[in-house]
């Protein structure tokens, strides 16, 4: 090992703007999930678990009325695929956290913002990611598009707002763990929410005191969104985008401060 | 600005000024009123027991922490009011490599400039610099993953060095490292020191503290009670230990009396193991006239040796020692 007493590295002039900074916190984010190929095989293993037993398992005992099943299924796990992927995102905020990578970055000159919108950036792809392979797979199991190829691009665009919005809620759910399990842990209540709405059975066949909770949590809306767009009717659109809107704007500046007292 | 780690600008000024820091968490206090001055371009080894407050020190001096009360100065800048400030002149290496494994070295460090605010090409030249300094260059572009324990503290060091941070704020930076990693992570940091960077490490090892310090401060319970140049430090605690065990609970306090007759120091006693011992000032002939009083007085003892005194003893003489500073203050 050589050491030299004249190393000469410069000072930065200043510290990182927020775009800059964001863009090394994603570029890492993304290096580690392109790098680790388990992180991939395993949402894609997973999606197509689910699938199968939702498609041949349940799905010849849930009464969709005229939709056929497939039809009804696939929209709606699409919508909510980050629901189930979302947990390793709180995982890792809370082993960053746990690990000393978030005490380092906060120790440097960084804004605190970037390292949300970092992060988000960087998960809001991976999710994208998590969409499409699962849009593949549900063609695979016979879902058919019901309208043109321009309104499943906008249930796309729906999805995608989606992504971005869980992605935040379960970077909020990691920076309050205290550790990777527990974060393993909470991100489990999403699917409370993903299930009890009418992504997977319509709300209607649930007991009547469980249905105003199904009806009125924000899943259901924005399932239904999706389904609207498939058809061609952007009638329920407004509701999915409030509450999309609402979880953002309440959890991006929880993440911030959080991160600013960390 | 543009400037080098080999001769930091500016004025001499102190690297750390602490006066009445207080960090509380809940009814924990974990910093008491802290007060220390580090003198520039120093290694300054914060000492102290599990829970002392180390930790919290470092991570209130890197801005993680905020204190509840008291003033910190970290190279003039007021860790409250200008915590922005501080976070350009410091560099953190904590208890864990935070590094990702999932990257090379290189592209660790590269990130690590360029969140210290450094363009693409300064950053690139950056981490090129630090990677030879610490020995990196074979395994510059290994995924980390991949290093050795030494190795990737050593690449946890030079992530704090990118931004060329005129304080270098190492946390318990050997500890779970075996020898050989512990001797690596020992060499940058004297390397980094004889070029002028000014060092803040907290150890529980009074050997490392040894081997890199020019100050010790040592703390307990959130509050220093010692500090000063090691050597001194060491004269005045770092003695062997005259110790004593009798098999007759009755004669500890006539054996623990010849104890401190031969010392003239106060021994400690542990009644349950009927131990007692003191520091041996004057090193084996000390021993040999304890044995000859105790003979002479007729007291039976069960065993009696001189051996090096744990850390534990160091923390407790230099507990006893800081009682009439602790008094002057109040």
């Amino acid at each position: 090992m050589t050491m030299t007493g004249t190393i000469s590295i410069s000072r930065p002039a200043h510290a990182p703007g927020t775009a800059a900074a964001a863009g090394q916190v994603a570029r890492r984010a993304l290096l580690k999930y392109i790098r680790t190929p388990s992180l991939s095989i395993m949402s894609i293993v997973q999606a197509g678990m689910f699938l199968f037993s939702f498609r041949y398992v349940f799905g010849g005992a849930i009464h969709t009325g005229s939709v056929s099943y497939v039809d009804y299924l696939v929209p709606a796990y699409v919508a909510t695929i980050v629901l189930f992927t979302g947990g390793g995102i709180a995982v890792a905020v809370a082993e960053d956290r746990a690990q000393g990578f978030t005490d380092r970055l906060l120790s440097l000159p960084v804004p605190r913002l970037s390292l949300v919108l970092g992060r988000t950036a960087a998960d809001s792809s991976t999710n994208v990611w998590s969409i499409l392979t699962t849009a593949a797979l549900g063609f695979a199991f016979g879902f058919r598009l019901p309208g043109t190829a321009a309104d499943a691009l906008a249930a796309f665009g729906l999805c995608l707002v989606y992504a971005v919005v869980f992605t935040v809620v379960f970077i909020v759910m990691g920076l309050f763990a205290p550790n990777a399990q527990a974060a393993q842990g909470m991100s489990l209540i999403a699917f409370v929410f993903a299930f009890i709405s009418s992504a997977y059975v319509p709300a209607d066949s649930m007991p009547g005191w469980l249905q105003p909770f199904a009806k009125y949590q924000p899943i259901t809306p924005m399932v239904d969104a999706v389904r609207a767009l498939l058809t061609g009717s952007s009638t329920d659109v407004g509701l999915a985008l409030a509450w999309s809107g609402l979880l953002l704007l309440v959890c991006t500046p929880i993440a911030v401060l959080r991160y600013r007292q960390a | 600005m543009t400037t080098t780690t080999g001769a930091p600008p500016g004025p001499a000024g102190p690297l750390i000024e602490a006066t009445g820091l207080t960090v509380r968490f809940g009814k924990v206090t974990a910093l008491d009123g802290l007060a220390l001055t580090a003198p520039a371009r120093q290694v300054l080894a914060l000492l102290g027991p599990n829970g002392a407050g180390k930790t919290t020190f470092v991570r209130t001096i890197a801005t993680l922490l905020r204190p509840d009360s008291g003033e910190l100065r970290v190279l003039g800048h007021d860790a409250a009011r200008d915590a922005a400030g501080v976070r350009r002149e410091i560099g953190l290496a904590g208890q864990f490599a935070a590094v990702e494994p999932a990257m090379t070295g290189r592209e660790n460090l590269e990130m690590t400039a360029r969140l210290f605010g450094h363009g693409r090409r300064a950053a690139r030249q950056a981490a090129e610099t630090v990677l030879g300094q610490l020995g990196l260059d074979e395994v510059a572009d290994r995924r980390c993953g991949t290093y050795s324990g030494g190795q990737r503290r050593r690449l946890d060091l030079g992530a704090s060095l990118v931004g060329a941070p005129r304080l270098l704020l190492l946390d318990e930076p050997t500890t779970g490292l075996d020898p050989v990693g512990r001797r690596e992570v020992w060499a940058a940091v004297r390397g980094l020191a004889a070029a002028g960077t000014g060092i803040l490490l907290t150890t529980h090892y009074l050997e490392e503290a040894d081997e890199l310090a020019d100050q010790v401060v040592v703390i307990d319970h959130g509050r220093v009670i010692a500090a000063g140049p090691l050597s001194e430090l060491k004269a005045s605690v770092g003695r062997d230990v005259i110790e004593l065990s009798v098999a007759d609970a009755a004669l500890l306090d006539p054996a623990a009396d010849v104890l401190a007759e031969v010392s003239s120091v106060t021994p400690r006693l542990d009644r349950a193991a009927r131990r007692a011992n003191v520091p041996a000032a004057g090193g084996p002939a000390e021993l040999g006239m304890v044995i000859s009083r105790l003979e002479a007085a007729a007291i039976p003892v069960e065993d009696i040796g001189i051996r090096r005194p744990t850390l534990d003893e160091v923390f407790l003489a230099l507990t006893a020692q800081s009682q009439p500073v602790e008094r002057s203050r109040a």
